[in-house]
């Protein structure tokens, strides 16, 4: 099967964009270049493409059940507009995906990691029997952007019929764009204040467009993981995964053991109660320039204790950084380890994460 | 076009003879696929080299790879231009790589044994028929 291109795939083929697969998706992985576009990302505006994530709404009466019933945070507790990270989760505690998930008067709707959408519509599937829930796909009717940095909320104030401005952190509004209704929301993958908006297909173009015009730097999927990386986000398929649970990912905030039943919280229960029974994730600082990537072992002396998951040069905290898993005993801030890059041992040190967090000014 | 007064690997470097040095580098595809290199590792003067084989490591961002070594034979020099220099405190940095891969961004020059050709490598011609196969 041919992978699936976003209504933006053509201006990104025009703009000299490197496309990659992703997720079943052609996608732009950089225009210019990953360091320039993270580096605009840190200082001004870039806009990404983020058309490949699912979209999926929840309507009829027993929704919010079946919410709390797959997710692990609280859905009972939000407020209309607002945003909430989280997972689903199998009985296990295994992490079926990390999630998205919006409130809204009429209902619900989730953001799914693009490579999990068929997964997850059948997971849930499974889940509604005897639910009267509406569940719908709308991934292919909506063009969905990012634009993320110190200077991206400001930039589109004007654009919208509500003022992006007055949006918290985490909430998100029905507004209209061009007189046809779009979402914009507070949220974002980059470690900077932002927006991520949803338009109608036939308006895709015009708003990648008037984001550039505004001074917003196109960027791919190549800087959007760096940003991610040094803002010590977790993506699905590297620090996450179904034989690792929440706790152990160091993400137990987004999981609410107390709210009541859920798919997972017997085992999540247990993991809480029972920490440094399996490895967790860390952050490492590694000397010199050359990156630790996906899978270098890590070690302890001549020990191996752990796996990279993620690992670059970082381009604005100019380090080679990585993201892993140790044994529960390496993973206390300022542990020296090393990891074993094709051969060459490259010196580590366990660090906080995340390893960069923005000065915040907004609200 | 990729300049014909040198042979190709089919891993993407170049070696151009130099009377009995073979002057070796990576070419402006090889650039253009890791984009902005941030880590260059080369081997000692005096380290013998097997055709085929790696001689050092190139990272970007998104990738580590490695330099293969077009031809057998052992490294008499290294770019200046791409090592530090403690003497001075000069830090190297990889744009000549960047900037002009088939010039300035050589990375070693190889004596290889007497006799040695860069038979076995592939002409500009067969090595730009490789990339547009490719579909570059």
């Amino acid at each position: 099967m041919p992978n699936l291109r976003t209504p933006l795939y053509q201006w990104h083929v025009d703009h000299k964009a490197r496309i990659v697969p992703f997720g079943g998706w052609d996608m732009p992985v950089q225009y210019a270049g990953i360091v320039a576009e993270h580096k605009a990302v840190r200082t001004a505006a870039g806009v990404f493409d983020i058309s490949h994530m699912a979209r999926v709404s929840f309507g009829c009466s027993d929704a919010l059940t079946l919410l709390e019933t797959v997710f692990t945070n609280s859905v009972a507790t939000m407020k209309d507009g607002q945003v909430r990270y989280g997972f689903l989760c199998q009985e296990d505690g295994g992490i079926l995906d990390d999630i998205l998930v919006y409130r809204w008067p009429y209902g619900f709707a989730a953001v799914i990691n693009a490579s999990n959408r068929e997964k997850i519509l059948a997971w849930i599937e499974q889940h509604r029997t005897g639910l009267n829930v509406d569940v719908q796909d709308q991934t292919f009717r909506t063009t969905m952007v990012a634009v993320q940095g110190p200077k991206a909320v400001a930039m589109c104030v004007g654009m919208f019929e509500a003022d992006p401005s007055s949006l918290k952190y985490y909430f998100a509004t029905p507004t209209r764009y061009r007189g046809q209704e779009c979402v914009v929301s507070r949220t974002g993958y980059t470690g900077e204040d932002g927006l991520e908006i949803m338009v109608p297909n036939v308006l895709g173009v015009s708003l990648w467009d008037d984001l550039i015009a505004r001074g917003a730097v196109p960027c791919g999927l190549g800087a959007r993981d760096t940003l991610r990386l040094e803002a010590a986000m977790p993506l699905y398929g590297h620090e996450l995964n179904d034989s690792i649970d929440p706790i152990r990912a160091g993400l137990g905030w987004a999981v609410k053991l107390e709210k009541g039943p859920f798919i997972g919280r017997e085992s999540l229960q247990t993991a809480a109660a029972k920490p440094g029974q399996h490895p967790v994730r860390v952050g490492l600082e590694v000397e010199g320039k050359r990156a630790a990537r996906e899978g270098c072992p890590i070690l302890a002396g001549a020990t191996p204790v752990g796996l990279v998951t993620s690992g670059s040069f970082a381009p604005w905290l100019d380090k080679s950084i990585a993201m892993g898993y140790v044994a529960a005993e390496f993973a206390a801030p300022g542990t020296t380890l090393a990891t074993d890059a094709r051969g060459t041992m490259l010196p580590a040190r366990v660090v906080p994460l995340p390893f960069y967090k923005r000065m915040k000014s907004e609200k | 076009m990729n300049p014909s007064d040198r042979r190709y690997t089919t891993t993407h470097e170049w070696a151009k003879l130099d009377g009995d040095i073979v002057i070796v580098g990576i070419t402006a595809f090889a650039v253009e696929q890791l984009t902005e290199p941030t880590f260059l590792e080369l081997p000692a003067v005096g380290k013998a080299l097997t055709a085929g084989k790696p001689l050092g490591i190139i990272e970007s961002v998104k990738s580590t790879s490695d330099i293969n070594s077009p031809v057998s034979g052992e490294v008499v020099e290294r770019n200046p231009l791409l090592i530090d220099d403690p003497a001075t405190g000069r830090k190297a940095g990889l744009s000549p790589v960047n900037d002009d891969p088939f010039g300035q961004g050589w990375m070693v020059k190889i004596r290889s044994a007497p006799g040695a050709t860069l038979d076995h490598l592939l002409t500009a011609e067969q090595y730009d028929a490789q990339l547009s196969s490719e579909g570059h």
